[in-house]
């Protein structure tokens, strides 16, 4: 989607403070981290859905809203949308009836999260282009999830590595399954992407699914 | 970036805000029906605030400028390398590392979001989940440099890196001058964690570069 999200070279969002107030400078926010975690290890969705569900907040607020805020409004999102919560248990902040045990313990979690959730798939299709080969981001503006940022889009760039096929999000974030999907770092030479304000020598990088190019 | 660092509830002066609230009852709600226990949002919260950080990710960095043979499988399988060393999971289960050299300096950004190599930098700082270093690093990446007190030189390549796949960037900063014999713990306390995304340099042994 073209959302705020979506904000590479944007102007007029500030300077950068670089400051570091710590990970967590508000109680809640270590909670809203913990429990998005937590109940992402129930497993009901993915989490390229769960990027979704926080990039898909309306665009005014998503730019006002503080970066734990906007995981919070998806968290609720997603356990209301997969049913495992209603609207009346959020509206009351109870239970209404029983529900299965399903929590995971502390010593289950550490596993998930040192064993991590590795996005690369062994696919048969070889990949179709080769480093060094020269390709265009397509111009392409889908209303649902995807990874390819609109200042690349209609850019040429050229093949630097394969990754070999992963994930492809724009399926996966919507429940149509992974379909691993060849993966490529693409270079853009900074003045292809940003003509007289490119600093150059320059170059951006981006990691690219085969369905966002085209040979060029 | 609109991060307020006012701990409204933290200290038990004011009242707890609305959000805290709405944090709460949905944490109260999710433990009532069994999804969620609560002793494991602690060890969440303690495994990224003590556990999971940038002393890590310094301690890839000091390996990697003390031995070559390391530094070369770092190139070529930097998960593997990194797993060597004891670290991985959530996170960083495809990693990269991109190296500065002379005239050669990597910036690393999430434009999309706010992806970050957590089992070996840790959780990333409120900068860089701000709307000015996401929309800035890509079109700005001396801009942005400027406002960590960095200046490269004019003719230094800059390669910014925006992680829009599940691949994750470890920038290995250029060693300092004056290190020569140092040991890894000695190397791994110049190493820090701006350096390691690209908005800093390594500390010189006297003090910061740059």
């Amino acid at each position: 989607m073209n959302g705020v999200h979506d904000m590479g070279g944007m102007d007029g969002l500030g300077v950068v403070d670089s400051r570091d107030p710590g990970p967590f400078p508000k109680a809640w926010e270590a909670r809203v981290f913990a429990l998005t975690l937590a109940a992402g290890s129930l497993g009901r969705w993915t989490l390229d859905e769960s990027r979704f569900r926080r990039e898909a907040q309306p665009g005014e607020r998503y730019l006002s809203m503080s970066y734990y805020e906007r995981w919070f409004e998806a968290l609720t999102d997603l356990l209301v949308v997969h049913g495992v919560i209603s609207e009346v248990e959020l509206a009351r902040g109870r239970a209404e009836g029983p529900s299965p045990p399903l929590a995971v313990t502390p010593e289950q979690m550490a596993a998930v999260l040192s064993r991590g959730g590795p996005s690369q798939r062994l696919v048969s299709a070889p990949p179709r282009f080769s480093v060094g080969d020269r390709v265009r981001a397509a111009n392409f503006h889908p209303h649902g999830h995807t990874r390819l940022p609109r200042y690349a889009r209609g850019h040429v760039g050229m093949v630097v590595r394969r990754h070999g096929a992963h994930v492809f999000p724009d399926c996966n974030a919507h429940g149509e399954g992974e379909q691993p999907t060849a993966l490529y770092q693409i270079a853009f030479e900074a003045h292809t992407l940003w003509g007289a304000r490119a600093q150059s020598p320059g170059l951006v990088h981006l990691d690219l699914w085969e369905p966002y190019l085209e040979p060029a | 970036m609109p991060h307020d660092t006012h701990d409204d509830e933290d200290h038990g002066q004011a009242p707890p805000s609305d959000l805290a609230l709405r944090v709460k009852a949905l944490e109260s709600l999710l433990v009532d029906k069994g999804l969620i226990d609560p002793s494991t949002l602690d060890a969440i919260i303690d495994t990224y605030e003590t556990r999971v950080g940038p002393r890590n990710g310094a301690r890839v960095v000091a390996r990697a400028w003390s031995d070559l043979g390391y530094l070369e499988r770092l190139r070529t399988d930097a998960t593997a390398a990194i797993a060597e060393l004891g670290f991985g999971g959530r996170g960083g289960e495809h990693m990269i590392a991109v190296e500065n050299a002379p005239g050669v300096h990597n910036l690393v950004v999430c434009t999309l979001c706010s992806c970050y190599p957590w089992p070996v930098l840790g959780l990333p700082p409120a900068w860089y989940k701000s709307n000015a270093y996401r929309s800035r690093a890509v079109i700005d990446p001396r801009g942005v440099l400027a406002e960590f007190g960095v200046s490269l030189p004019r003719e230094t390549e800059i390669r910014v890196w925006d992680s829009t796949a599940e691949i994750r960037y470890l920038v290995v900063p250029e060693r300092p001058a004056g290190t020569e014999g140092w040991d890894e713990a000695a190397l791994a306390e110049l190493v820090t964690r701006d350096s390691m995304v690209g908005a800093g340099l390594a500390l010189s042994p006297r003090g910061r570069v740059g």
